[in-house]
């Protein structure tokens, strides 16, 4: 029985720097799985050399069976999988409602105004904002269109790459709600990376923290949470 | 340069005017010392300089006053000094505005346009220009996909203009098939070389595109000025066939059939093949316009458009971004192509001179100006640039002057292009919610 995602060995290169040095790790179906690490450990690295951009040099992954691993990103992303991509990449002088068609560009137009419906029901706040453009919302209403964009394109996989950057509390914890909905309502897979540890690990079935580009720690969240390690450097003093 | 020409009492800052005419003065005169101070002229011994110091010092003198005038002007006028412009991302009244200039502005251009050569003021002069602005109003429309749209800043435009008129005049020529077979094959072989530029280049983004573009223009020409026995060189091509309404030439007499106006029963006059040739253009123009409305309403058109605003996130919503980009650059090309079908088919002889990159330059120039993107705004600016320059061919050589000038203006006024809004494209969200309906907007 192989996870739906299997990272296995994968190392990435920016030039000469190695950004990745070895990386395993696997997402089963319908699980949470969070990355957590300090600023420049290689996460935003990891979430997209999973898309494809930049591509590994060495190491496997795979997605559903399937060797991922070389494939264009247009080709990964039509196989299931979506980003909402760090700093949210909104079309700023496109609306909301447009953000979410471009969402959807590769899933079946037919199912299209059901996909919308969902999004709206989880952030009923973009309904409200449908005819804004994308560059006039808070950040808050913005990671929300990140995740709805995501969505559209009816992922197996979903990638969110720190959703609670730099959003109020009661807003990261709105986001947070929404992920776990995603996750339990529709069984939707989810790889969620966070700077904001005790929330992600408290919400996520399994966990990894990475440090200089290798994984030091792997468990459930509840044992992550329970590390001193992972208190001292990730937890106290905040949060 | 000094921002405070008032002070906080409200009485004049003398030594900041002072000092900001002054500088106003240094750089006057450092123009106007090389450019107008120093003029060749022929002596007996070859090439000689003339020294012009009182043209300099009026200059300076000109430039130290006007500039005085200004700073008065901004003190007492009510307005401060311009400030830059912040980007406008905004709906608000702009949004209300175009609305409404889409909803009457639009269709009235229109049929006015239609019933232009019916107008009293209509006479060969004026058909004559408005053909021009038409025929850059369609260039503009077309590149306005590759720069406004896509946001592919392409330097190089005029050698899909080229592409299509030589097209077309050779095929004339060699096959004499009728324009309307032509042009369509015209319009094909412009697209097909958009592909094949498109290709290797678009992997480049911004500047490095934009040098791409320019040299690909560049080696058109100079190809079509080289090649001589395919193209003719320098000599280009010349007799190259005149448009047919449905087989009817507009000529005093013709050998293979009755003419236009034998066929109508009409008095000859050399003005129905000038108007036959603006709806010609007026047609091909409105065409690319309804055709560039229509792609940004469909995924293709929207793509373009995200591209412009965020390649990464395009890719990682699955959009493979060089054949995006191919279209937009293919379908541009096409359009050029059109254009050059039908500048070789009015001007009955085309060469490599009609074709360089002060072409590419002003269709880029009416595109930015309109403001990337807005079709009204392509419209508003090739009248302005095009017509403008048509109408003040009195003032010869001052008229480029008047033209960058004029330019320098608008920048400065509307440094975002005369019309930067960019107006949604119209989707009413899922059926069956009347709510919803504030998404809904004009055509642009
Ligand atoms: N395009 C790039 N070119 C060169 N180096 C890069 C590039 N992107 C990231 N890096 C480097 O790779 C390392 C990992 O960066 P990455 O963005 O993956 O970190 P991160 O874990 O996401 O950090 P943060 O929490 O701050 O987002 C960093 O040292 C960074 O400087
Ligand atoms: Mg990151």
């Amino acid at each position: 029985m192989s996870a739906l995602l299997e990272i296995a060995g994968v190392e990435t290169f920016y030039g000469n720097i190695q950004a990745l040095r070895g990386v395993d790790v696997s997402v089963e179906k319908g699980e949470i799985v969070t990355l957590i690490g300090a600023n420049g450990a290689g996460k935003s690295t990891l979430l997209m050399t999973l898309c494809g951009s930049p591509q590994a040099r060495s190491g496997q992954i795979t997605f559903d069976g399937v060797d991922i691993t070389r494939k264009p990103t247009f080709e990964i992303i039509r196989m299931g999988i979506a980003q909402s991509p760090e700093g949210r990449r909104i079309f700023a002088r496109m609306t909301v409602m447009e953000n979410l068609m471009m969402g959807g560009t590769t899933a079946d137009p037919a199912h299209f105004d059901a996909d919308l419906e969902k999004v709206f029901t989880l952030f009923p706040r973009l309904k409200e904002r449908q005819g804004q453009r994308g560059g006039t919302l808070s950040g808050g209403e913005q990671q929300m269109l990140a995740i709805g964009r995501a969505l559209m394109s009816r992922p197996r996989l979903l990638l969110l790459d720190e959703p609670s950057l730099g959003l109020a509390p009661l807003v990261v914890k709105q986001i947070f709600e929404a992920i776990k909905q995603i996750n339990q309502e529709e069984g939707m897979s989810i790889l969620l990376v966070e700077q904001n540890a005790f929330h992600a690990l408290r919400l996520a079935d399994r966990g990894y923290v990475l440090v200089n580009g290798a994984i030091t720690l792997a468990g459930t969240g509840r044992e992550l949470l329970a590390r001193p390690e992972v208190r001292a450097a990730y937890l106290e003093g905040g949060h | 340069m000094a921002t405070h020409v008032r002070t906080a009492e409200g009485s004049l800052d003398l030594p900041a005017i002072l000092k900001d005419c002054l500088m106003t003065g240094l750089v006057v005169f450092a123009l106007a010392a090389p450019i107008i101070g120093l003029r060749t002229i022929d002596t007996p011994g070859g090439l000689g300089i003339d020294y012009r110091f009182d043209d300099v010092a009026f200059a300076v003198l000109a430039g130290i006053v006007g500039r005085f005038l200004l700073n008065l002007y901004w003190a007492y006028g009510g307005r401060r000094r311009p400030k830059a412009k912040t980007e406008e991302i905004a709906g608000g009244r702009a949004g209300a505005f175009m609305k409404k200039v889409g909803l009457y502005g639009g269709p009235a251009a229109i049929l006015f346009a239609i019933a232009m050569p019916m107008l009293p003021f209509a006479d060969r002069y004026t058909l004559d220009v408005a053909i021009l602005v038409l025929t850059y109003i369609m260039l503009g429309w077309g590149l306005n996909i590759v720069v406004g749209l896509a946001g592919l800043l392409d330097l190089g435009y005029v050698a899909f203009y080229a592409v299509g008129a030589y097209s077309y005049a050779l095929i004339a020529a060699h096959f004499d098939w009728s324009f309307w077979v032509c042009l369509p094959l015209a319009g094909l072989f412009a697209a097909f070389f958009g592909v094949i530029l498109g290709f290797p280049v678009l992997r480049l983004r911004g500047d490095y595109l934009a040098i791409v573009t320019l040299g690909f223009g560049e080696i058109i020409r100079v190809v079509l000025l080289n090649w001589y026995e395919f193209t003719g060189g320098p000599d280009g091509v010349s007799g190259v066939p005149r448009p047919s309404l449905f087989g009817l030439e507009f000529a005093r007499s013709s050998s293979d059939g009755p003419t236009f106006h034998q066929f109508f029963g009409l008095e000859f006059s050399s003005l129905h093949r000038i108007v036959f040739l603006y709806y010609v253009i007026l047609a091909l123009a409105l065409i690319t316009n309804f055709v560039t409305l229509r792609l940004r309403k469909l995924p293709i058109g929207r793509a373009w458009e995200a591209l412009r605003e965020d390649e990464i996130a395009c890719r990682s919503l699955g959009i493979n971004p060089t054949n995006t980009k191919l279209t937009a650059f293919a379908i541009g090309a096409m359009f050029g192509g059109f254009a050059g079908s039908f500048f070789a088919t009015r001007q009955g002889f085309i060469s490599p001179e009609s074709f360089t990159f002060i072409e590419s330059a002003v269709i880029l120039a009416i595109v930015v100006l309109g403001g990337m993107g807005s079709q009204i705004g392509v419209v508003i600016a090739a009248i302005f640039l095009i017509g403008g320059t048509e109408v003040f061919r009195d003032l010869e050589q001052y008229r480029m002057l008047a033209f960058g000038g004029a330019m320098v203006l608008i920048m400065i006024w509307k440094p975002r292009g005369l019309l930067a809004h960019r107006e949604p494209t119209l989707r009413l969200p899922p059926s069956r919610k009347p709510e919803a309906a504030p998404l809904a907007g004009g055509a642009s």
